[in-house]
């Protein structure tokens, strides 16, 4: 699919996901379904199709260990190794999974390949590209932070990190500024970031040839998913305010297993929680699943022994064989007939005359 | 399963912390905040707006209050019904919700809302 299809594509799947709760809750009152009935199947399906997946990958073989590594690995006591990079045991391999995890480690190391013409001759570089990982980790923290402030909905009483989160992450109280309206004290900045963070991971899917080349449906969705998510939720906090007092008593409902509805709670809260349900819900069929997919990429959770440590090809058929010394006890006395030479030769032999 | 001990608690952690609030919950009586109004206010019956804007902006009213009063200096509003109010948090609006604990609080605790409404004004005096 070329890449205006594509994107036409997501961009109207993301406007039907919208459309749906707005036209559902909006025009035809559903508020059951879409409060209660949608989020606990969303729920139930994001839930079961992470263990599904992560038991599949579970099962899956892994023969030996990969060792696309960037250091030396360890050999002789006098030859400098590098424990974190290119890890023997499992301490090593802690720290390169913590680096991978928190850090994106290996996302760091991108390059991009660049044409460019020195003297009229065409030329290859590698940039030194930094603004993929730079937008993804500010993007995923910002995400978790936002996702942790939502807990003040989830949990009552509320526990004291949502609190300390929300006075860290609102401390420039930026509503504070000189305009009428927009006028929270608590303007986040994770809000903003998370924003400007997806916008850029979109852009650039959009703006480099090759990365655009690469880019499927599959890739603007969840992008464009998230860009709804975000709008909402900054259009609710922000602008189009509803009353969170009635959304907490519903989400704790759903959480208690006994779900109420509460009335006067905006469309756009509705439409906020389907796009979450969409997202959550599409999470295990996608490449979301890389959420739970990176605790298990084998290149960075193997430590590297292939040199000092045998690792038996779980596939491997059981092969039938018969060795040397098997084939000479049973040919021993032919063998020696015909003076074949044969290795435990004549003692086996005489032995044998004695009996 | 290979290394499936290791897959297995991880799959866990991760999953309980998804569900952890179902569990913190389950044991908490998770009661929905109760704002009590006090006499004065049941008698007046209407606020500066309806219930309803009240319930989801009333802080985008009081920043726009204080904007307009700082700033511009404007004292009075002028609701949807024709009557004229003083804008101020102390005179006007603590003069029936005057309990603090017993309106304020119940939906800001209940939220974790920590308004800096306080860091300048004086909270009204509570009659025990």
């Amino acid at each position: 699919m070329n890449f205006v299809l594509s994107l036409v594509f997501s961009s109207l799947a993301v406007l039907v996901v919208v459309l749906i709760p707005w036209i559902g809750v909006g025009a035809l009152n559903l508020k059951i379904l879409f409060g209660v009935v949608i989020p606990y199947a969303a729920l139930a399906t994001f839930i079961v199709g992470i263990i599904v997946r992560v038991l599949d990958w579970g099962r899956s073989p892994v023969p030996y260990r990969i060792p696309t590594t960037a250091g030396q690995m360890w050999s002789f006591p006098w030859i400098k190794s590098n424990p974190i990079d290119n890890p023997k045991g499992t301490g090593g391999v802690v720290v390169r999974m913590l680096f991978e995890v928190l850090t994106f480690r290996s996302l760091f190391r991108n390059t991009r390949l660049e044409y460019s013409k020195v003297d009229g001759v065409p030329r290859i570089n590698y940039e030194w590209e930094k603004w993929l990982w730079l937008a993804a980790l500010l993007f995923h923290y910002s995400f978790l932070v936002i996702f942790l402030r939502h807990f003040r909905f989830f949990m009552e009483p509320v526990p004291g990190f949502v609190t300390l989160l929300e006075s860290l992450d609102g401390f420039l109280q930026m509503g504070a500024a000189p305009f009428n309206g927009f006028g929270l004290p608590g303007v986040y900045l994770t809000d903003m970031l998370l924003m400007a963070a997806v916008t850029w991971l979109l852009l650039r899917r959009i703006l480099y040839s090759q990365i655009r080349y690469l880019s499927l449906p599959a890739d603007y969705f969840p992008l464009l998913l998230i860009l709804s998510l975000g709008t909402t939720g900054i259009l609710m906090r922000y602008l189009l305010r509803v009353d969170i007092t009635k959304v907490k008593e519903l989400v704790i409902g759903i959480f208690k297993f006994s779900p109420v509805v509460p009335d006067g709670i905006g469309v756009i809260f509705y439409i906020h929680l389907f796009i979450l349900c969409v997202l959550i819900t599409y999470f295990p069929f996608s490449k979301l699943m890389h959420f739970a997919g990176i605790f298990l990429s084998p290149t960075r959770n193997l430590s590297n022994n292939n040199r000092f440590v045998r690792h038996v090809n779980p596939w491997n058929y059981p092969v039938k064989f018969h060795t040397y010394e098997e084939y000479e006890d049973e040919f021993r006395d032919a063998m020696i007939e015909v003076g074949l030479p044969v290795d435990k030769g004549a003692k086996t032999a005489e032995e044998g005359e004695k009996e | 399963m290979y290394d499936g001990g290791k897959i297995i608690v991880g799959l866990i952690i991760g999953i309980g912390l998804f569900l952890s609030p179902f569990i913190y919950n389950a044991g908490t009586a998770a009661k929905p905040p109760d704002p009590q109004l006090t006499k004065k206010a049941k008698e007046a019956k209407v606020c500066v707006a309806p219930k309803a804007y009240m319930r989801e902006s009333h802080f985008k009213m009081l920043d726009e209050w204080r904007h307009t009063v700082v700033r511009d200096g404007e004292r009075y509003y002028k609701a949807a019904d024709g009557k004229i109010y003083y804008k101020s948090l102390q005179v006007t609006c603590l003069d029936c919700h005057s309990d603090k604990t017993k309106f304020c609080d119940q939906c800001h605790n209940y939220l974790s809302v920590n308004p800096y409404c306080w860091d300048c004004h004086i909270a009204p005096e509570e009659k025990k």
